[in-house]
Order: structure tokens, then sequence, then C-alpha cells
């Protein structure tokens, strides 16, 4: 924590709807088992769109099976995702009351409700305006997820929605942090959500030459670090947390993951959607977390690194972790979760920090999968294989996320 | 062949279900849109376009305003429908 701030940021509650879990404790348990969250996209978008990736890691449990009919209708599947996600953390956290006015929620998205607003245009041009959904605009927007959360839980401090593309969740997160040391609350449901599972945002991510084509063989194609990574396996979901202040929860007598100590954030300026390649900026970023939290870099003992599978950026996050940390790499263990779950764009960050925390408060750090071949250029101590230990004592992790943009966010979390 | 009272109702009260969870048994002739059944100018808007649909009646955007209550749809169904 940062020396002009006495408020601590403690995490409390969990949650998350992602492609290997219907909820966070499922999702942790697959992330241990090593299990991918990549199947075949529906057989009629490929016949229709003539999609060229054939795969990707969708959501595990439909939100129709959990979520009463009406929140369906009346909410984006980005929404839907945040609503249920948000209230597993809440359950999680079991905090029993609170101010809602000392209550606020930051969820960050890349995209937004695009599968409101495609769906829509196509409802004009087929059945005219009379038939265009009265909701779809509360619904397409950023922060209808972040709203209906607000609604959902009546948290009245604010109802905040970062959009920095790959890095909008832990952007959410670190706002969150920043709200309860400031002053603005003492409780916070921050995160991400994204469910751009459409065939327009597939085929634009193709375009560009980002997504593993790997269409033989899905799960094997998110291999971050691996020689023949070939792009990124496009995700969905949500994951949450609960942020408390030190105070509020020690006074209910709260379980306590992890310290949320260190936010740390840049940007590039370099290019619109490539990272630069040195890593100067995310290396900033990394090293601001750390010295955020009132931290040395040589506390941090564990990174759960952004990691997408793309054969530039895995790179240039390497380049990064050695420009913040120097000598100090080669003795961090990574991890590189998107292996399983695919990356779910502006939800990733979030998740990867839920990820993070649970490393930090299991001392346990998942291993990444399909790294069979290393990149000689990597020069990481990646954990494949078996989960790794981490040491006891007082330990930290850091994850990072970067986003189109150039936008880079960095997350420390400090053992309790 | 025209619906009568009771099966506009049920129908009517299917769709307000749909759209907003309301137990279709709450949909009854002297309920209030707004005050007893809690929906929204927005939800109103949809109820009203899914019973054109369902009752192949056009019920102008004017007309949405006067039906306050239950029974003022259904007449308007009622009397309307083709």
């Amino acid at each position: 924590m940062s020396a002009n701030s006495e408020r601590r940021v403690v995490v409390t509650g969990l949650g998350a709807t992602t492609p290997v879990g219907g909820t966070m404790t499922e999702t942790w348990e697959s992330i241990l088992a090593g299990r991918s969250g990549a199947r075949p996209l529906p057989q009629e978008w490929l016949d229709e769109y003539e999609l060229p990736v054939t795969f990707a890691a969708t959501l595990q449990t439909k939100p129709s099976e959990v979520l009463p009919k009406v929140e369906v209708r009346r909410n984006d599947p980005a929404g839907q995702y945040a609503l249920i996600a948000s209230r597993e953390a809440w359950a999680d956290a079991g905090i029993e009351n609170v101010n809602p006015e000392r209550f606020g929620v930051a969820i960050g998205t890349g995209i937004g409700g695009v599968w409101t607003l495609l769906d829509q245009w196509d409802v004009l041009k087929e059945k005219g305006p009379r038939r265009v959904f009265p909701l779809a605009v509360p619904m397409l927007m950023p922060n209808g997820p972040a709203a209906a959360v607000s609604l959902d839980l009546s948290a009245r401090a604010g109802a905040h929605c970062p959009v920095s593309a790959c890095a909008s969740g832990a952007e959410g997160m670190g706002l969150a942090a920043k709200m309860i040391r400031d002053g603005r609350a003492d409780v916070m449901v921050a995160g991400g959500t994204e469910a751009a599972m459409h065939p327009l945002p597939l085929a634009a991510f193709s375009q560009m030459k980002a997504l593993s084509t790997r269409n033989d063989d899905p799960t094997a194609a998110s291999r971050p670090y691996d020689i023949n990574r070939d792009g990124f396996v496009m995700g969905e979901g949500a994951a949450m947390m609960v942020l408390e202040s030190e105070e509020h929860a020690l006074a209910r007598g709260a379980r306590i993951y992890a310290y949320l100590s260190g936010v740390g954030m840049s940007s590039d300026a370099y290019h619109i959607t490539a990272g630069e390649p040195n890593g100067e900026g995310a290396a900033r970023a990394m090293v601001e977390a750390v010295e955020d939290g009132g931290q040395q870099l040589s506390d941090v003992k564990h990174i759960n690194a952004h990691a997408t599978s793309t054969p530039v950026g895995d790179l240039a996050e390497t380049k990064a972790i050695n420009r913040a940390f120097g000598d100090l790499t080669p003795g961090i263990p990574v991890t590189a979760t998107k292996s399983m779950t695919g990356h779910l764009l502006g939800a990733a960050g979030a998740l990867e920090a839920l990820i993070t925390v649970l490393s930090v408060y299991h001392r346990t750090v998942p291993a990444a999968i399909n790294l069979v071949d290393k990149d000689p250029e990597i020069n990481l101590d990646v954990v494949t294989g078996e989960a790794r230990a981490l040491p006891d004592g007082d330990i930290t992790a850091l994850n990072n996320s970067f986003g189109f943009g150039g936008a880079n966010v960095a997350l420390t979390f400090r053992s309790v | 062949m025209a619906l009568n009272e009771n099966e506009i109702l049920a129908g009517l009260a299917e769709i307000v279900n749909e759209e907003t969870g309301v137990e279709t048994d709450a949909v009854e002739m002297d309920k209030s849109f707004t005050e007893d059944l809690d929906i929204d100018s927005l939800s109103m808007m949809t109820i009203v376009v899914n019973a054109e649909d369902k009752f192949g009646v056009r019920i102008p955007d004017d007309e949405v305003k006067n039906l306050t209550h239950v029974r003022d749809a259904v007449n308007f169904i009622n009397s309307n429908q083709g």
C-alpha cells in the first residue's frame, strides 16, 4: 500500500462463470486439473459464416441454467454473466450488513453488449423499429453490467465501468481498490465481464490474425510460450471479487483471502493494437504496482502472466518482466492460465486476478498446459506439469493485463 | 375466430409473465399495470408489441397511455381483434 494511505484493501469474496466452470470453485478445480475450456463453435455459425476459426472457449454453464427467465431476457449476456459471478462473490464474502452509500461497483468490459447490438440490428432490418427491444440501450451500453449488479445488490457509492479492452477487468479491480483507499467506499464488487461470442467479433479477431487456427486440436490451441503458439483462443465469462477495507472486514470477522496491495497502470502510446515490443510500458506498470504496495521487487514470488499465446505478445511480456525484475526474473514462477480458460478479453484480467488470489491463499501455482516445446526466447520459469507450491511467510504475487489501445494494468496480491 | 375476454386475459397474462416474471394468476382485470404489477413503461412497450403479434391487433403508441389497467388492454384487444 502507498505511504500516503492508511486504508488497506482486502479480498473477501470470489465469484466467476468461465469456460472451465460455472462457479469460481469449479473453475479453480478445473485449472488445478489442467482442463481446457476450448470446444467447437455452433455448426450453424461455421456453415453460415465460414469462420476461419471453428472453436472457442465458450461458457461451461449456460446462464439460462442458473438465472430466472426474465433476467436472461432483460440482460445482455455480458450482464447475465456479471450477475452470476457477483452473486457468487457476494455470497462467498458473507456480508450481512453494509451501508449502501459506502458500497460500490466497478465492473469493466472490453466490448460491452455486442450481442444485443447486433441482434437488435437484425430485428430492425427484419421486423422494423417497433419490434426493437425497448431495453436494447441499457443492454448494449458497456456500463449495463455494472448497473445491473449495483441494482441487484443495492450498491450506491458508484457503479463504474472502466473500458480498456483486455485490461478492463483488472482496471475495474484497481479502480475499486483506489475507491476504498480514498475513502469513497468500504466495500466494492469489482471485476470484469465479456460476452463477445458472436460471429462478428470472431471474424474481426480472425482478420487481425490474432486467433489460433488450430482447428484440428482446440484444447491444444492456447499454448502460451510454446514455440508453436499461433494466437489466442477467444473466451467469454465474468469474474468478480468483493473488496473491503481491512477495517470493515476485520470488524465483521471476515475470511480474508489476500490483500489487494498494489495497483500499477500505464499506457504505451506506441500502436493501436500491438504492445510496445520491449515492454517498457508494461514494465512500468509492474514496478508501479509493487511500489504502490510499499514493497520491493524481491517480494514478488509469483507472476500470473497476461500470456495470451500470440507469438508477439508473449515475447513482449517476457521482455517486460525481465525489464522490471532484472536478475530476479529466473527465480519467479510464472503461470499462464489462458492456456486453459482461453482469453476472456475484458474479463480476462479479473479472472486471472482471482486465480492469483487463490494461488496466494492456497500457496499453489497452477501449471500452464500445452507448453510442449518452449520458445528459446522465453527465459521465464513457467510452471508446467504439476502445480508448484509457494513458500510460507509473507508473499506477494503479481498479475498482468494488457489491452488494445496500449493499456497496461498490474495488480499485486499479498498474503495475509 | 375471435377470442373471448377470458382467453384474451389468459394470453395477456402469459405475455406479462414472460416479460416481467409476474405470475399469470396476478394479472387480473382490475389490476393497474404500474401500481399493482410494477410494470414500467419500457416493459409496457414490449408487452404491447407482443400483444399485437399474439392477437393480430394494432395498438397505436397514443393508445398505450390509456391502457392503465389490465381491463383496458383486454377491452381494447377485444374490440379491435381481426
